[in-house]
This record gives structure tokens, sequence and C-alpha cells, in this order.
């Protein structure tokens, strides 16, 4: 019997110990659920925290009403399956049509139907805290981000004054109207996250799976069709063999060029792949630090 | 669908072809990558030692940087013209943009990069003086630590302050990197004269296995790869080194520790402690003892999700049943008769104060340690240690970075080990009460 841990391993601990400890500390936890990969394991290790008894908060889908229609059809029968309680949160300026990407841009398109959809949820929900599955390998300012992350009466955050995060002893505390973001994924990989996937067999959205789907191709870009889009004269769309690495907003999350039909091939692609997933993330694409902008005014 | 993960057999399915280029045999690869560990050290130097260069190049060397941030990367460098020949792969690790601004490194930043042996968890500290601190933090969680030397500076307060600091929070494991050897002419009594400076110094603290390594981080030397500039190196190189510290030296095996997180009741017949292992081996029939009660108890099951365990080590987390209904609640701790912790309610401590405020004896503080959290006083300061040259001297206070032995009191008793023996049970932090903020880092 050797006594070490495999890093898979070492990793599903780390996440069920935080996800424990915040439930025992704090009053009122929910689950952030993108209906992505990265809330799909995160689901998964809350299931593992708790069993044999059920998780103990509901999810929160913050739906901008601009997701995939695959992504509700998923997040609906996972909901259906699991038994876990859903909470969905729709800012008024989203379901009402009024503010959409190419007519608002992208920075304050988010700002209103995830930023400010986010505070309002938590908000109407009475929160104190929030598991979101984001990792600090995903991007340079998520690097310096604490596993359990203090955010102030506004869901503001303020970087240059996190507290000191030591051992595994997280400081969950708060007054009344501050809360807590708790990133169970932390230390994830996006290559450890998919080996899970592919270990646990966990159901994931068909769309990261590769097929011939038609595509506006613009540039490196490709960018999915759908009745709402509007698109410039003279584009056509293609049948192109592709997938997505991640999922948002239909208007803003790109395809990229694959044949992976499945986990181990979409694993041997990463292996070989030279860029990182949120290249397809249109919204990274505005200024060098944006990303570090939006969390400090409450972003996830 | 649901529990399908692939495109399936339709009209649109892709292609058969060769989906994995470049990479021979998936499957292999998977077998590999699940059998790899999980390596966590801290690195720590004073600025300009070349400790970004390092940590860039090692993520680069291992291709874990992508294209992508390469080009902003390229881009940034550029723009500030701060590297002649291009990359400058500091900049790769400086995350926040107001630290970018003022080209110092003020937080601990996690990397990530793996080998085809190990996977690696880097907390990057910044080496001011000012931020003993961050280097604390950093270490916390770290088996081992990397300090870097510049070879033409030799030894300089900071490194002293910095193996103390790693000695402090019981990392067994330091390796020191020589960087620079390119600007000593790669010569052997520069890197000589260092190692047996430092192990002089080192025989006053608790470090069991302190090795060196000789490095230029600019060019790559040693550092992946042994280095033709080096032919008087024997090994290993600084990577291999670090593939080779063992994870089972830095647990403790030895003495059972299980503090309880929460306790589980899905239904009437069904109580359940969930918990991670601190220490120790927990196994189905064991004979244990509940802290605070004493009331003994047997083992009677050890559940995962995935099934019943016989037994479980340090850093697992796992659902225990006991043969009889005790009383037992989160901070409760479950233990063997004859191999307890310290039940105290007063010790001795060694604290580093992590906030701007000063130490004000008798303050209330609350201080979480394993699952508890209690309220607490430091009723005495006894003496602060000064970290450059470890002599203890008395002092009024302690204030931001300073580091101190003082006497503690808690409401309520917690379940500690001294620290030589057990690096989860005789850490805490102290949180103030009004701010809510962790204003230090305790160590019993
Ligand atoms: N000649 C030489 N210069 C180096 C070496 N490693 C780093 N440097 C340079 O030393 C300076 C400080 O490096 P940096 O990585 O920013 O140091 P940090 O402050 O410790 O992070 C930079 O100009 C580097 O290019 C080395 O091995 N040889």
């Amino acid at each position: 019997m050797s006594y070490v841990q495999s890093h898979l391993a070492a990793l599903e601990a780390e996440s069920i110990h935080i996800i424990r400890e915040t439930v025992a500390e704090c009053e009122r936890p929910v689950m952030l659920y993108s209906v992505g990969k990265d809330s799909s394991v995160m689901l998964r290790l809350a299931q593992k925290a708790f069993a044999p008894a059920r998780v103990p908060f509901p999810l929160l889908h913050i739906d901008t009403t601009l997701k995939f229609p695959a992504m509700y059809e998923f997040r609906d029968r996972t909901v259906r399956e699991l038994g876990v309680e859903l909470i969905v949160y729709r800012h008024p300026a989203g379901s009402g049509g009024s503010v959409r990407p190419w007519r608002q841009g992208t920075v304050k398109c988010c700002a209103d139907l995830k930023t400010r959809a986010l505070l309002e949820a938590l908000r109407a929900g009475g929160f104190d805290a929030a598991f979101g599955g984001a990792r600090r390998e995903e991007e340079r300012s998520r690097a310096k981000e604490r596993v359990c992350s203090f955010r102030d009466a506004h869901g503001q955050w303020d970087p240059k004054n996190q507290r000191p995060e030591l051992w595994s002893l997280y400081n969950t505390r708060h007054d009344a109207g501050e809360s807590l973001r708790v990133f169970p994924l932390s230390n994830w990989t996006e290559l450890d996250v998919w080996h899970y996937i592919h270990r646990e067999a966990i159901p994931v959205v068909p769309m990261y799976f590769a097929r011939v789907q038609p595509m506006v191709v613009r540039g490196e870009q490709l960018i999915p069709v759908t009745p709402d889009l509007p698109l410039p004269p003279g584009e056509t769309p293609q049948a192109v063999c592709c997938r997505f690495r991640t999922l948002g907003c239909w208007p803003c999350t790109g395809a990229v060029r694959s044949t992976a039909a499945d986990i181990p091939s979409i694993i041997a692609e990463l292996v070989a792949a030279r860029q990182s997933e949120r290249i397809t993330r249109v919204i990274d694409h505005d200024t060098e630090g944006s990303m570090e902008q939006k969390k400090q005014e409450g972003y996830f | 669908m649901a529990g399908r993960n692939d495109a399936g057999d339709r009209a649109d399915a892709p292609p058969p072809g060769p989906a994995a280029a470049g990479v021979p045999d998936i499957g292999e690869f998977l077998a590999r990558d699940a059998a790899k560990d999980l390596l966590r050290f801290c690195t720590a130097g004073s600025v300009d030692d070349g400790k970004s260069t390092l940590i860039g190049r090692l993520l680069c060397d291992s291709k874990l940087v992508y294209e992508d941030h390469l080009a902003a990367l390229a881009r940034d460098s550029a723009r500030r013209g701060s590297v002649a020949d291009g990359i400058d792969y500091a900049l790769l690790l400086d995350g926040l943009r107001a630290e970018r601004e003022a080209n110092i490194t003020i937080d601990v930043a996690y990397r990530y990069f793996a080998t085809a042996r190990r996977k690696f968890i880097i907390a990057d500290t910044p080496g001011h003086e000012q931020y003993t601190r961050n280097m604390v933090t950093g270490a916390s969680t770290s088996d081992a630590a990397v300090v870097l030397v510049d070879a033409r500076q030799g030894v300089v307060t900071q490194t002293r302050r910095h193996l103390f600091l790693m000695s402090l929070l019981g990392i067994r494991h330091v390796i020191v990197a020589v960087n620079k050897m390119d600007l000593v002419g790669y010569a052997e009594p520069a890197f000589a004269a260092i190692r047996a400076g430092i192990l002089a110094f080192a025989q006053r603290l608790a470090i069991p296995d302190l090795a060196f390594v000789p490095v230029a981080a600019l060019h790559g030397d040693n550092l992946a790869q042994p280095s033709g500039n080096l032919p008087w190196w024997p090994g290993p190189t600084l990577l291999g080194q670090l593939e080779n510290i063992p994870l089972t030296g830095t647990r403790n095996l030895t003495d059972l520790r299980f503090p309880v997180q929460l306790v589980l009741r899905p239904h009437q017949d069904f109580r359940g402690y969930a918990g991670t292992v601190a220490s120790g081996i927990l196994r189905r029939g064991d004979e244990i003892m509940v802290l605070p009660s004493g009331q003994r108890s047997t083992v009677a099951g050890i559940r995962t999700a995935d099934g019943e365990l016989a037994e479980a080590f340090a850093g697992q987390a796992v659902v225990v049943t006991l043969a009889d209904e005790l009383d037992l609640g989160r901070g409760g701790m479950l233990v063997r008769p004859l191999n307890v912790p310290q039940v105290t309610s007063a010790c001795e401590a060694m604290l580093v104060w992590l906030a701007e405020t000063p130490l004000r004896i008798g303050a209330q503080y609350l201080v979480k340690q394993t699952t508890s959290t209690v309220p607490g006083e430091i009723a005495a300061l006894r003496y602060a240690v000064d970290i450059n040259t470890l002599h203890r001297r008395d002092a009024p206070t302690l204030a931001l970075n300073d580091i101190g032995r003082v006497a503690m009191r808690f409401n309520r008793p917690l379940f500690t080990d001294p620290y030589e023996r057990n690096r989860v049970t005789n850490a805490f932090i102290v949180i103030d009460r009004a701010s809510n903020v962790t204003v230090k880092a305790g160590m019993v």
C-alpha cells in the first residue's frame, strides 16, 4: 500500500474539503452553475462531498438568455437527473432583449447581464457564499485569487487588500451584506478537468465534441450561425468540422477547428494545443487587464 | 445523451482521422498522467535574483505557456523594452495590473506545470523584505522550497531570512538554486563558497533535506537539462531534484488526527462524520477516542462517494461512521486512545504578524485551528525573533512582518501537536473580531 495520493486524488480531496468547510461555516451558500465543463466537475465534487446525504445548497444559473439551446437542454436534464435544486436568474435587460453585445459592446453587456445580474441574484437569495468554477491557471489575474475570496457589501474585490490565506485554514468570516466567492477548483488545470471528466464519466454538453456544422469564418474565428445573429452582407456560412472549447453566450463564443469527437481525443488535442482556452472568448480581447477590471467590479 | 460523452453516430460526426496528432498513444498518456503525484513548492529570492525568469523558464520549457499568452508577453516585453533579446519571462508572471505597473510582485501567485513524472504547483512569493507575510503564506501549503541566491552576491541577509522562514514553517525539503552562474564564469568555487556558507548557517535551523543546484535561469542552464557550461556538476538538474523529492517524507502517517468538519445525517439510521484525515492512518475496526469527550468507540466504516475504504490516510477526504452514538460534532477529533494530542487552553506559540495593526496584549481574537474556531487572547509577548540573526530580543510589541513567541489563552481547549511532528494540528490563524481579517499566522 502506497500512502501517496495521485494528483487527481489530491485535487479532489482538496476541493471536497473546501466545499465542506464553506458549508460548515457559511449561512447560505449557493453554487454558481454555468453549464460548462468546470461547473460539471464542481457539481460532481459537491455530490461527493456530502454523499450519502444530498447536496445541501441550490445551484444558481445566471442566465443571460444568450446561451446556446444545447446548454439549456443539458442544464435542465442534469437538474432533473440529479435531483438538485436550480435557481435561474435573468437580468431584466437580458430577457427584455434591450441589452445585446452587438449593440452596447461586450463590456457593457457582460456588466449588465452577468456582473449586475449575479450581484442581484445573490442579494435576492440572501446568499453569503457562492461557489465558482474558476481556476487560477486560466488567466493571469486569477493566479493570485484566493480560494476563499472576500467581497464587500457592493460585491467588489480589492486585489491589493486580499486576506492572507494560509494552510487549509480558510477564513470565511464576514458581516451581514458581505459575501464570499469560493473556488474549489482553484488548483485544477484544464487538463486535470478533462482527465477527471474522463475518469469519472461526467456528462458534459455535447458542443464540446467536434462535428461538422455551419459556421461563419471570419479570419481565424469560427462564429456559430444562429437565427438572431446579424450577418454583414457577403458572409455566408460554411460547413466546418469544429468544436467549442469553452461555452458562453452565443454571440461571444467562437469554435475551434477540431476532429476530436470524444474525451481522449480532446485530451490529445489539449496536450498538443498551444493556445489557452480563453482565446475563444471574445470578452478577453478588449484590453490588457480587462478581466481584472471586471472582477474588481464584481464579475465572477 | 446526458450519460454519453461523444458526438455520437450522427451524420455530422467528424470524419475518422488521426485526431491525436502529435500524441502517439493517448491511452498510454492517460495512464501515465493518472499515476502522477502532486508536489507543491514555493520559491523565494531577493529582488533581481532571477526568480521570475527561472519560473517563467520552467513553465515555458515544460510547454505550459500557451501561444496567445506568449504573444501577449512579447507585446508587453517590446512595449516596456525591459529585455534586450525580446521575451522577458518575468512579465509572464506578474498577474495584477497594479503590480505590473509598479514593476514589483506583491502577492503570492500560483503557477502550474507538469513533467512526465509529476505535477507541480508553485507558490510564487515575492522577495521584498516587507513581504515576510507573503512568503509565510506561500510556504504554508508547500512540501518543498526553492531559495534563489545570486552567484555574484552570495549569501545575503535575505537568504538567511528565507531559510529561517522555511524552517519555521516546517518545510523539510529546501533546494538552494545558485543562479546567474554565467556571471561568475560558471566556476565551481563560487558555488562551493555559497554552499559552505549556507550549510554553516543552516545548522541552527530544522531543515532535514537541504540541497544545492547551480543554474543560469536566463539561459536555461541546468534547469530542465544538464548544461555543458557546468561540466564539473554531476547533477541533478533543478527539475530533476524537484521530481525526486519523496512525498511520503512530507506527510505524518503515524499520529492519527481526524478533525470533524461536518456531521452528515441524511436519515435517522445514518450518522457520518465528514472530514479530511490530517495525519496518520484510520482503519476500519480501529478502536478510537473522540475529543473533547474522551469517549471511545470503534470505526464501523470509512465511506467515500465511490465506495467503502478499509483505510484512509493523511490527505484523504472521507466520511467515518462509528459503532456507537457519541456526542461529536464539528471541531471534535478522532484519535487513537494511546496517541493523543495536547488538549490545551493555554500554550506558547510562534506568531507571524500579517496585519498593520500591532500586537495588543489581552485583546480578544478568534483562533481557527483545524476545524475549531475559538475566542482567545494573546496573554504575553515572550520575545521577538530577529530574523536576520535568529537572535531573540526583547520587544515591547510586534508589528507587520514581525515574528515572535507569545503565550496564548483560549476560551475552549484546542487539540495540538508540536510543530516538528505535525504541520496540520500545530497551525492556526488569528482573526480580528472587528474586521474579520486574518491578522496572524501561528505555530504551536
Ligand atoms: N546573466 C543572467 N541574468 C539573469 C539570470 N537570471 C535572471 N537574470 C536577469 O536578472 C534580472 C532580474 O531577473 P528577474 O527574473 O526579474 O528577478 P526577480 O526579481 O527575482 O523576479 C533580469 O534582468 C534577468 O534577465 C541568469 O541566470 N543570468
